[in-house]
C-alpha cells in the first residue's frame, strides 16, 4: 500500500525503551516533509521510556491536526519487537500492512517466571493481517555490524512499502544520522530494502 | 523557514524569539525539554532550580527587575510554586513573566492528574492554552505582551500530548532582549498587609479588564461551519474536534482564563446544539453556565483521564440528531486483537546495573516500611522487590516517615524514608530538619546516583554542573546532613549487599534520626567497564534467588537461570546473593578464580 495524497497516512511504532524508535520516526518525518506533506509525531518520554513498552505515532497527509493514532487507525505498523506488535495489534487497520522484527524481548513478569510469552506471534499475526513482512532486522543488523541499526534495517522496509524513492531515504540518512555511523546505516538501510516483500 | 518540532522545542524557540533573557525550572515530565532547548540559544540565561518554588521565585525577581522571563514546571511543581505564585499576582511585573504548567492528562508519568487551569482563576492571572507546536511558539510571544500590558504574570498551560508531539513550526527573528529599567516601588513589590490591600483592588480591576480582552483576544475565535453542531474547545481536544467534526462549528478557546464571554454568547446563540469538550475539570463549562448558557459538557465526558477521537465521536453521535456531521471512520475496527493468549504487560524497570536495586531488595529482605518518594526509584514498590509502603509528592518520604512513627512509635525501628539525591535538594531537606528537631528515630536512606535520573540526567546542587554545563559550587551530602542536626551519617557502596544490610539493620534499631547514604551514579550516565555475567549452569543449583533482583538480564527457565549478556552491566548484585558461586565473568574459565 503506498502514500495516498488525499488522506492522512498512519504509522505506528511500537518497541520496547532503548530500540530506536526515536530516530525511525525522526527519519520518517523527514521524509514526509521532504514530499511537502505536513506532519505529526508523537513520542513517548519519562518514566514509560526505563524498559517499558513505548509507541512513537507518526501522521503525514496534506493537513494533519492529531498527533495520535486511534485503534483501527494505522495504515502502517512499525513492530520493532513481536510481543509489542501482539500487544497494539488492534490499532492496525485489517487492511494495514505490519511489518515485524522478529525479535523477542522478554518483559519481566515473564522473566520472573510469572508469565509466559506467548508462542507463534508471528504466524497468528499472519494469519489476521494478510499484509505482513517479518524479518530479522538484528541479524541483518548485526551483519552490518551494529546490533543497534536494526531500527534503520526496518525503516529500509518500510519506506519501500511506502513507496518513497531511495535517493530521499539517503538524504533523509544523511539529515539524522551522525556521519560517523552513516556508512553502517546505509548498510542497514539497504538490506531492509532489498527485503523480498 | 518551518522545522518539525516538539510544543516544548517551540516554547523554548518562542522564548528566544520573543527577547526572554532569565528562565528557570525544576525538571519534570513532560515539561524538561523546554529549559534544555532554551539554554542553546544565546542571549538567554536559563538555570535549574533546586525546586519550582525557588524557580518561581527567581523569575519573580527576574520580572520585577525588567527581564522578559520563563519559568516552567509539570503541573504538581505550581503547587509546590503555588505560594510566590499567587502575590506576585497582586506585585504584578516589570518585564513580562510566563509561567509554563505542564499538565500530563493520563498520568503518563505523574502521579495525579490535577487541572492546573484552575490554577489561574484563583490566582487571578491570565490562561493560555495552545493546541499544537506554531500556538506554543507564538502564545509565549503574546502571553509575554499581555503580562506586560496588564501588569500580571501569564501562565501557559501545555499538556503531555501537547509537550512530545512535533508540528511545524514557522521560525522567526528574535526581537527584544534587553532587561527595562528596575523602578523601586515599595507599594507594588513589598507586600505587606497595607500594601496588598491595595494591591487587591488593582487586581480585581485587572480581572474585569482582562475579561474583555478576551473578547478581543485573537486566540479566541469561532469557526463557523454548519450551524446544528457548535463545540467550544482548547488545547489538544480542539485537534480531536478538528479531525471528528470538521464540519462543526467550533469556538476555539487559546485564552481559557478570562473565557469570552461576548463571543461564547455569540456562538451559543448561533448553534442549535452546544457542546464543551475538554480534559479532566469542567472548568470552561462552569464558567460558560455561570453565564446561564446551556451545554452539555461533563455529563457526556469523564473528568478521568484523556479525550480521544474515538470518545469524541462516540459521545457526539451518542447525543446529537446531526450525526451526519460526526466523521464515524475513527470508530472502524482494525484487525480483531488477540484474545486466546494473555499478553504479558511490559511494565517500566530499574535498568540493568541501577544502583537503587540493591538497596530495595535489602529493605525487603528486612521486611522494614518503607515511605517512598518520586524518582525512577518509585520502581522499587512493583514485583519482585514490593519495598515500597506510600508515595506522595516530591520530598514526602521523609516527613510522613516522622509522622508514622508518631502515629505508632513501637514502629520506630522499623520504618525507614527513601529519597534520591535530586528529590532530596528539592524538598527533602526540610522534611529532615523535622526530624531532627522533633528527633524521631527515623532512617533515612538518600539514594545518590548523582544526578536527577528519571526525567533524564540533569544536575542539580551537588553534581558541580549547571544546566549550561558550567562547572559549579557542589554541595557536600554528608556535611548538609549534620548541619541539619542528623548526628549519624553513614556512607555505603550501593552495591555492597552485605555492609547495607548491616548498617540498616544497626540504624532503624537506634534510638535516634538517623541518615544512610548509598553511593554509586547512575548506571546511564557511567559507561561500565565490568564485563557482564555468566552462569556456570554445572554449579548453579537454580535456586533462583538471584531472580529476588527483578533484574532484566537474568531469565528464569524451569530448570536453569540464564544472563542476557547484552543486557549485563556486570554489577554483580546477583553474583552476591548466589549460594552456589555460580555467576562467572565473561570470558573466565570455568572453575577458575
Amino acid at each position: 500500500m503506498l502514500l495516498d495524497n488525499n488522506k492522512v497516512t498512519n504509522i505506528l511504532m511500537v518497541g520496547v525503551g532503548g530500540q530506536g524508535t526515536i530516530l525511525a520516526s525522526r527519519i520518517l518525518s523527514f521524509l514526509a516533509q521532504d514530499k511537502g506533506y505536513d506532519v505529526k509525531v508523537s513520542e513517548i518520554h519519562g518514566m514509560a521510556q526505563r524498559g517499558g513498552s513505548v509507541v512513537t505515532q507518526v501522521r503525514m497527509g496534506q493537513k494533519v491536526h492529531s498527533p495520535l493514532i486511534g485503534e483501527g487507525q494505522a495504515d502502517f505498523m512499525l513492530a520493532f519487537e513481536r510481543l509489542e506488535a501482539f500487544r497494539y495489534l488492534s490499532y492496525l487497520k485489517k487492511s494495514g500492512t505490519m511489518i515485524i522484527n522478529d525479535q523477542a524481548i522478554a518483559p519481566v513478569p515473564v522473566i520472573m517466571g510469572l508469565q509466559k510469552y506467548p508462542d507463534s506471534i508471528v504466524e497468528t499475526i499472519k494469519s489476521k493481517v494478510p499484509d505482513t513482512i517479518a524479518l530479522d532486522a538484528l541479524g541483518l543488523a548485526r551483519k552490518c555490524g551494529n546490533d543497534k541499526a536494526s531500527n534503520v534495517v526496518l525503516m529500509g522496509v518500510l519506506a519501500r512499502k511506502m513507496g518513497f524513492a531511495k535517493e530521499q531515504c539517503y538524504k533523509a540518512l544523511e539529515a539524522k544520522v551522525p556521519p560517523k555511523f552513516l556508512e553502517l546505516n546505509k548498510k542497514a538501510f539497504e538490506e531492509g530494502w532489498n527485503i523480498q516483500v | 523557514m518551518k522545522e518539525l518540532l516538539t510544543g516544548n522545542e517551540a516554547i523554548a524557540r518562542g522564548a528566544f524569539e520573543s527577547g526572554i533573557t532569565v528562565a528557570a525550572a525544576y525538571p519534570g515530565t513532560p515539561s524538561t525539554e523546554i529549559l534544555e532547548n532554551l539554554v542553546r540559544y544565546p542571549g538567554v540565561y536559563a538555570q535549574w532550580s533546586p525546586n519550582e518554588k525557588v524557580a518561581m521565585e527567581v523569575g519573580a525577581g527576574s520580572a520585577i527587575g525588567g527581564a522578559r522571563t520563563l519559568v516552567t514546571m509539570k503541573h504538581v511543581g505550581v503547587n509546590v510554586a503555588a505560594d510566590p505564585l499567587f502575590t506576585l499576582a497582586y506585585a504584578g511585573v516589570n518585564g513580562g513573566l510566563v509561567l509554563v504548567s505542564a499538565d500530563d492528562p493520563g498520568m503518563h508519568s505523574s502521579q495525579n492528574e490535577q487541572d492546573n487551569r484552575n490554577y489561574a482563576k484563583f490566582a487571578k492571572i491570565p490562561m493560555l492554552e495552545p493546541s499544537n507546536s506554531q500556538e506554543c511558539k507564538d502564545m509565549v510571544g503574546l502571553g509575554l505582551e499581555i503580562s506586560e500590558h496588564f501588569d500580571t504574570p501569564v501562565m501557559l498551560r501545555i499538556t503531555t500530548r501537547v509537550a512530545h508531539s512535533q508540528g511545524f513550526v514557522e521560525l522567526g527573528e528574535r526581537k527584544g532582549g534587553e532587561a527595562k529599567p528596575y523602578v523601586k516601588n515599595p507599594p507594588k513589590y513589598v507586600m505587606v498587609p497595607a500594601h496588598a490591600r491595595g494591591r487587591h483592588v488593582v487586581v480585581e480591576e485587572r480581572r474585569k479588564k482582562l475579561q474583555e480582552y478576551s473578547d478581543t483576544c485573537p486566540i479566541n475565535k469561532i469557526e463557523w461551519e454548519d450551524k446544528n453542531i457548535g463545540i467550544i474547545t482548547s488545547g489538544i481536544v480542539y485537534e480531536y474536534v478538528k479531525e471528528v467534526a470538521p464540519q462543526a462549528s467550533v469556538l476555539k478557546l487559546g485564552m481559557t482564563f478570562p473565557i469570552p464571554t461576548g463571543i461564547i454568547r455569540e456562538f451559543a446563540a448561533g448553534v442549535k446544539e452546544l457542546y464543551v469538550i475538554e480534559e479532566l475539570e469542567p472548568f470552561l463549562e462552569e464558567q460558560i453556565r455561570m453565564l446561564g448558557i446551556e451545554v452539555q459538557g461533563k455529563d457526556l465526558f469523564a473528568r478521568v483521564g484523556e479525550v480521544s477521537e474515538k470518545m469524541v465521536a462516540e459521545k457526539l453521535l451518542y447525543v446529537t440528531r446531526y450525526k451526519e456531521l460526526i466523521d464515524q471512520s475513527v470508530l472502524v475496527q482494525g484487525v480483531e486483537a488477540e484474545t486466546d493468549v494473555p499478553i504479558p504487560l511490559r511494565p517500566p524497570v530499574m535498568c540493568p546495573g541501577c544502583p537503587h536495586r540493591g538497596v530495595f531488595y535489602t529493605l525487603n529482605q528486612l521486611k522494614l516500611t518503607v515511605m517512598g518518594d518520586i524518582g525512577c526509584y518509585t520502581l522499587g514498590a512493583l514485583p519482585p522487590l514490593e519495598a515500597m509502603d506510600s508515595c506522595i509528592c516530591m520530598g514526602a518520604s521523609v516527613g510522613s516517615a516522622l509522622g508514622m512513627v508518631k502515629a505508632h512509635p513501637e514502629m520506630q525501628d522499623k520504618v525507614v524514608a527513601v529519597i534520591g539525591d535530586s528529590t532530596f535538594f528539592h524538598s527533602g531537606i526540610t522534611g529532615l530538619l523535622d526530624v531532627a528537631y522533633n528527633k524521631a528515630a527515623t532512617t533515612t536512606i538518600i539514594m545518590d546516583n548523582s544526578t536527577t535520573a528519571m526525567t533524564g540526567h540533569q544536575d542539580h546542587p551537588a553534581t558541580g554542573k549547571t544546566l549550561s554545563k558550567e562547572t559549579t559550587n557542589q554541595v557536600d551530602l554528608p556535611a548538609l546532613v549534620k548541619a541539619l542536626g542528623i548526628n549519624r551519617v553513614t556512607v555505603v557502596d550501593a552495591f555492597d549487599i552485605d555492609q547495607l544490610k548491616k548498617i540498616v539493620k544497626t540504624e532503624v534499631e537506634t534510638n535516634e534520626p538517623s541518615v544512610i547514604i548509598t553511593k554509586k551514579p547512575c548506571v546511564l550516565l557511567t559507561k561500565s567497564e565490568n564485563l557482564p555475567l555468566t552462569i556456570d549452569k554445572d554449579s548453579c543449583i537454580t535456586c533462583k534467588k538471584c531472580m529476588k533482583l527483578g533484574c532484566p538480564a537474568l531469565t528464569a527457565g524451569d530448570d536453569e537461570v540464564t544472563v542476557n549478556t547484552a543486557l549485563c552491566t556486570g554489577c554483580g548484585l546477583c553474583a552476591q546473593l548466589c549460594p552456589s558461586d555460580a555467576f562467572r565473568k565473561e570470558g573466565d574459565v570455568v572453575g577458575q578464580q
